[in-house]
C-alpha cells in the first residue's frame, strides 16, 4: 500500500515537472501568436491590444499558474486561433483517438502475448524464427508506409474497407468499426513485434529457474509450465513493455491519424502547431504526458501487486 | 505374491549420458558425464548414490526420471522403472512417470517453489495432474504429510508462499509434495546441504521417518558420506561419472574396499595441535556493537575476541548469526556504531575509506565464492600480480619472480600463469585467491566460509595449505565458517556466535569441551558422525533431554 502511495505520489509531482517543461517549451516556440492571428499586414497598435487582451504582456509565472489553476479545473482555455473552448474540442477527439487505442490494444496485446508463449514453446525452432521474422519485419516498416501498403492493397485493391476513417456522431457501431479497420491494423503491426519479443525474453529468462524443473518433474505439460509456472512471474516486465505500448497507442498516432485523417487528438495537435496555438498545443502536451505517465504508473502498481512478497508479506 | 522387498523397482543397465560441452577458445564438442552404469533398487530400498561434484551422481539420479540438466543427454543404456523402460515412451511417456511413479526432492527448495503460487497448489499439482485423486483427497493427505514431516500447524501452512516459510521447513514441505502422489522411487538431490547443521538433523529425520512410514524407496545423492549412512541401506561410490564402489552402507563406511572410498570416509583427518596465546593480539575487538544502515537493528551485540599473531581463530556460527558481518567490521565495510578495532597495537579508522594504504595491505581477505571474487577477463598473472604492483610497486622481471614464487607457495606452478580462472577448478581459484592475499604480505587474512563451496577432498587440500602457508608467513587467520570439522581441523582458538552474540569464546581444547551453554552443545551434536545409527541416537538423546526438563 505504501508503495503504490509513493508511486502515484511520485507521478503527480512527475506530471507538475512536465507541465512547467511544456509551458517553457511553447514559450520558446519562435514567433508571436498575435501576429499569426492577425497577419503581416496588422497595424501595431492592433498586435499591441490583442497581445494585451490575451494577457501575452503579463509576466510568464503568472500566466503559467493561471493556466495551471485551469487545466487543474478542467478548463483548458480558448484556441487562439478560432476563438473554440479547447475543452470541448479535445473531448471529442480524444474520445476518437481513446476509441482507435483501444481497439487496437485490445487486439494487439492478447496476440503479441500469445505469440509471445507459442514462440517460448517452439524456442529456437522454426515457429519461433517465423513469429520473431514477421513481427520484427513489421515494426523495421515505418507506420507510414505500412498505412500505405494497406491502403494501397487492402483499400484500393480488394476493396473491403476504406481508406479514409471518416468518423462522426451518431455513426453505427459496425460502421464505425470498418472505418478504423485499416489504421488500426497498421498500429497493432506496428506494437506488436516489441510486446511479443519482450514477453519471450520474460519468460524465456523465468524458464532458466528452478521451479520450472521441478514442473517439468512433476510430468507437467510444455504449454501448462509455460502458462502456470513461468507467465505468473513474468508479468512485472511483460506489464512494463505492454504499458509502454499502450502510451505509444495513444501519443504516437499522429501519424496514423494523418495517413487515414481521423478525426483524432493527432490530427488536431498538427493542424494547431501549423497555426502556433499555444493553448492548443500546450492542452494536446499535457493529455499525452499525463496519459503516458499513468499507464506507467499502471505498468507498476500491477508490477506490485504481481509480487507475492509485496501482496503477501512474512 | 513375493515378499516386495525382493521385488525390482528401479533397473538401470549399462547407462551412458553425454553433454556437448563449450570451453572457451575451443570447438565445443561432446564429453561423457556418465560412463557404462548399472544399478537395481529393490522396493522401498533407500540408495545413497556419494561423490565429488562432477561424479554425475545428480545426473544418475535425474536419470531414473528420463531427465536430463541443460543439455545433457542420455546417449545410452536403458531404464527400467517397473520393468517398463521409460526411456522408450517418448515426452508423452515421461511425463506419464515423472510426478506419479517418481518425484524429486530438490536441494534448493527455496528456489525449486514457484514463488508466485501457495504451497498447497504446488503440493497437490502433481497428484491432481495424474488424475489419482479429487482435490479434496490430496489436500487431505497433504496435511497428513506435513504433521508427519513435523511441519507446524500443518492445517494451514499450505496456505503460505514460499516465502513465507524458513528453509528448513520448505526443504519438508518439498518431501511431502513428493510423497503426496504415492510414488513408488523419491530422488533426493543433496536434500540437507543448503540447511544449517542444527536444521539439517530435524530434517533428516523427518526425511527417514516418512521413507521409513511410507514404504517408498529413495535415490538419496549426497556428497556428505556421513549424511547419507543414516539414511540409506546401500550405498554407490560414484567418481568420474564411474561406479568405484557399491556395497551395503555398514561396509562401504566400516570397510572400504577401494582406494577412493577410503579417502572419502578418513577425509577431514587433519590433526593440528593447538598453539598457546601470546602476549600481544595481532587484532582485538573490543565491544562492537554493529547495525547494517537504516535498519536499527544491531547485528552484532559487544563482541571482543582477539587473533594472536600466527594462530588462527575460527568464528563459528549458524547463517545469521553475524560472523560475516564482524568481517565487514574488521575490514572496514561497515563502521560499527560502538566499539573499536585494534590492530598490531593501532586503533584503525572505523571507515575503510579513512584507512593508510598499510592498514589495507596488512588486512587481507578471502572469500566463499573463488569465481565471483575474481575478475573473469583477467589472467592469473593480472590477478596475483595487482597487489604486487599496488602495494609494493613492483614492476617487470622482479614482478614476475614474485608471482612465480606465489604460484609455487599454493602449489600450483608457473604453467598456471596465462590461465583465465574459468580455465581452472574450482580448487585452483581458491589457491590463487589465497596468493592473491598472501601478495599482500598481511599480518591477518580473513577467511569467509573458504571451503564452503569445495568438495571434501579438495576443501582438505586447501586447509592443508593454509595451515603450511601459517607456518612458513605468520600470518593469522580470522576462520569463518559453519563448520565444525574445520573448525576441529585448524582453530588455536574458538568463537561461538549466537544471534549477533558471542556465547562461547577460548582455546579450541576449552570451547570443544564440556561442560558446554545449552547452544554449543546442539551445534556440536548435530555435526553428522560417519556412524550407523547416529542420527537416531541424537534424536532419541534429545527426547530424553526435554523430557526431563
Amino acid at each position: 500500500m505504501k508503495l503504490i502511495a509513493q508511486r502515484l505520489a511520485l507521478g503527480i509531482l512527475l506530471l507538475l515537472a512536465v507541465s512547467v517543461l511544456i509551458f517553457v517549451g511553447t514559450e520558446l516556440l519562435p514567433g508571436d501568436v498575435a501576429q499569426a492571428i492577425l497577419g503581416q499586414t496588422a497595424t501595431p497598435e492592433a498586435l499591441a491590444n490583442l497581445r494585451a487582451e490575451l494577457g501575452l504582456n503579463d509576466p510568464s509565472y503568472v500566466r503559467y499558474f493561471d493556466w495551471l489553476g485551469g487545466v487543474l479545473t478542467g478548463d483548458l482555455g480558448t484556441a487562439l486561433s478560432n476563438g473554440q473552448n479547447i475543452s470541448e474540442a479535445l473531448g471529442k477527439r480524444l474520445s476518437n483517438t481513446l476509441f482507435l487505442a483501444m481497439w487496437a490494444a485490445i487486439i494487439s496485446v492478447p496476440i503479441a502475448i500469445l505469440l509471445g508463449l507459442v514462440a517460448v514453446q517452439h524456442r529456437n525452432g522454426f515457429i519461433d524464427k517465423l513469429i520473431s521474422a514477421t513481427t520484427l519485419t513489421s515494426i523495421s516498416l515505418p507506420e507510414f508506409f505500412i498505412g500505405y501498403l494497406l491502403v494501397y492493397f487492402i483499400a484500393v485493391e480488394l476493396q473491403w474497407f476504406p481508406s479514409v476513417s471518416t468518423v462522426y456522431d451518431g455513426m453505427g457501431f459496425a460502421d464505425r468499426m470498418s472505418a478504423i479497420a485499416l489504421p488500426c491494423a497498421t498500429l497493432t503491426l506496428v506494437v506488436l513485434a516489441h510486446m511479443m519479443r519482450m514477453t519471450r525474453a520474460a519468460i524465456l529468462n523465468v524458464m532458466q529457474s528452478a521451479y520450472i524443473e521441478t514442473a517439468e518433474l512433476k510430468g507437467l505439460s510444455p504449454f501448462r509450465i509455460i502458462l502456470r509456472h513461468a507467465f505468473p512471474n513474468a508479468i512485472a516486465p511483460i506489464v512494463n513493455v505492454v504499458m509502454l505500448n499502450l502510451a505509444f497507442l495513444v501519443v504516437g498516432v499522429v501519424v496514423v491519424e494523418v495517413i487515414f485523417v481521423y478525426p483524432g487528438m493527432g490530427q488536431y495537435l498538427v493542424d494547431h502547431v501549423s497555426k502556433r496555438d499555444i493553448p492548443v498545443v500546450q492542452a494536446c502536451g499535457m493529455i499525452f504526458a499525463a496519459v503516458y505517465i499513468s499507464l506507467n504508473i499502471v505498468a507498476d502498481i500491477v508490477a506490485i501487486i504481481a509480487n507475492p512478497r509485496l501482496r503477501h508479506p512474512k | 505374491m513375493a515378499d516386495p522387498a525382493d521385488e525390482t523397482l528401479l533397473d538401470i543397465r549399462n547407462l551412458r549420458i553425454e553433454a556437448t560441452v563449450y570451453p572457451p577458445g575451443e570447438d565445443p564438442h561432446d564429453i561423457t558425464i556418465v560412463d557404462d552404469v548399472s544399478l537395481t533398487l529393490g522396493r522401498g530400498r533407500v540408495l545413497g548414490l556419494i561423490g565429488e561434484s562432477g561424479a554425475g551422481k545428480s545426473t544418475i539420479g535425474l536419470s531414473s526420471m528420463g531427465y536430463g540438466r541443460g543439455g545433457v543427454r542420455i546417449t545410452g543404456g536403458q531404464v527400467l522403472l517397473n520393468g517398463r523402460d521409460i526411456l522408450k515412451g517418448g515426452m508423452a511417456g515421461l511425463r506419464g512417470v515423472r510426478g506419479r511413479e517418481v518425484c524429486y526432492v530438490a536441494q534448493s527448495a527455496a528456489a525449486a517453489f514457484n514463488p508466485a503460487h501457495r504451497l498447497m497448489d504446488q503440493v497437490t499439482e502433481a497428484a491432481l495432474k495424474h488424475g489419482s485423486a479429487d482435490r479434496q483427497t490430496v489436500q487431505a493427505r497433504a496435511i497428513d504429510l506435513f504433521g508427519q514431516l513435523g511441519l507446524p500447524d500443518p492445517e494451514n501452512i499450505g496456505q503460505r508462499y514460499p516465502h513465507q516459510v524458513s528453509g528448513g521447513q520448505l526443504q519438508r514441505v518439498m518431501t511431502a509434495m513428493a510423497l503426496a502422489s504415492g510414488p513408488d522411487l523419491i530422488v533426493f538431490d543433496e536434500p540437507t546441504t543448503a540447511l544449517d547443521v542444527t536444521t539439517q538433523i530435524d530434517v533428516l529425520a523427518a526425511i527417514k521417518l516418512a521413507i521409513r512410514k511410507t514404504g517408498v524407496a529413495a535415490l538419496y545423492i549426497s556428497h556428505d558420506l556421513a549424511v547419507v549412512a543414516q539414511v540409506s541401506d546401500e550405498m554407490m561410490v560414484l567418481q568420474g561419472g564411474k561406479l568405484v564402489e557399491h556395497g551395503e552402507t555398514r561396509q562401504v563406511i566400516e570397510a572400504p574396499r577401494e582406494e577412493y572410498t577410503r579417502a572419502l570416509v578418513s577425509v577431514r583427518s587433519i590433526r593440528h595441535e593447538e598453539k598457546p596465546p601470546s602476549p600481544e593480539p595481532v587484532l582485538t575487538i573490543r565491544g562492537v556493537t554493529a547495525a547494517y544502515p537504516g535498519t536499527g537493528v544491531d547485528v552484532l551485540r559487544d563482541i571482543n575476541v582477539e587473533v594472536h599473531p600466527g594462530q588462527t581463530l575460527a568464528v563459528v556460527g549458524e547463517s545469521g548469526s553475524g560472523k560475516s558481518t564482524l568481517a565487514r567490521v574488521i575490514t572496514g565495510l561497515l563502521p560499527p556504531r560502538a566499539g573499536e578495532v585494534q590492530f598490531a597495537g593501532r586503533t584503525l579508522s572505523a571507515a575503510m575509506e579513512k584507512r593508510s594504504r598499510d592498514d589495507l595491505r596488512e588486512l587481507q581477505m578471502i572469500y566463499q565464492m573463488a569465481d565471483v571474487a575474481m575478475n573473469p577477463r583477467q589472467t592469473v598473472r593480472t590477478i596475483i600480480g595487482r597487489p604486487l604492483e599496488f602495494y609494493f610497486g613492483l614492476r617487470g622481471k622482479e614482478k614476475e619472480r614474485r608471482i612465480a614464487e606465489l604460484l609455487d607457495e599454493i602449489e600450483m606452478g608457473e604453467g598456471f600463469i596465462d590461465r583465465y580462472p574459468a580455465e581452472l577448478s574450482g580448487g585452483q581459484k581458491q589457491r590463487v585467491c589465497i596468493a592473491r592475499a598472501l601478495a599482500a604480505k598481511p599480518n591477518l587474512i580473513i577467511c569467509d566460509e573458504v571451503t564452503s563451496a569445495l568438495d571434501p577432498l579438495v576443501a582438505d587440500g586447501i586447509l592443508k595449505l593454509l595451515l603450511k602457508l601459517q607456518a612458513e608467513e605468520h600470518v593469522a587467520f580470522l576462520f569463518i565458517t559453519h563448520d565444525l570439522a574445520t573448525v576441529r581441523a585448524i582453530a588455536d582458538s574458538i568463537a561461538v556466535m549466537y544471534q549477533g552474540e558471542v556465547v562461547r569464546y577460548g582455546p579450541k581444547s576449552e570451547v570443544l569441551s564440556p561442560p558446554f551453554d545449552a547452544y554449543t552443545d546442539l551445534l556440536l551434536s548435530s555435526v553428522p558422525e560417519m556412524k550407523l545409527g547416529w542420527l537416531e541416537e541424537v534424536i532419541e538423546h534429545r527426547r530424553m533431554e526435554s523430557a526431563g526438563n
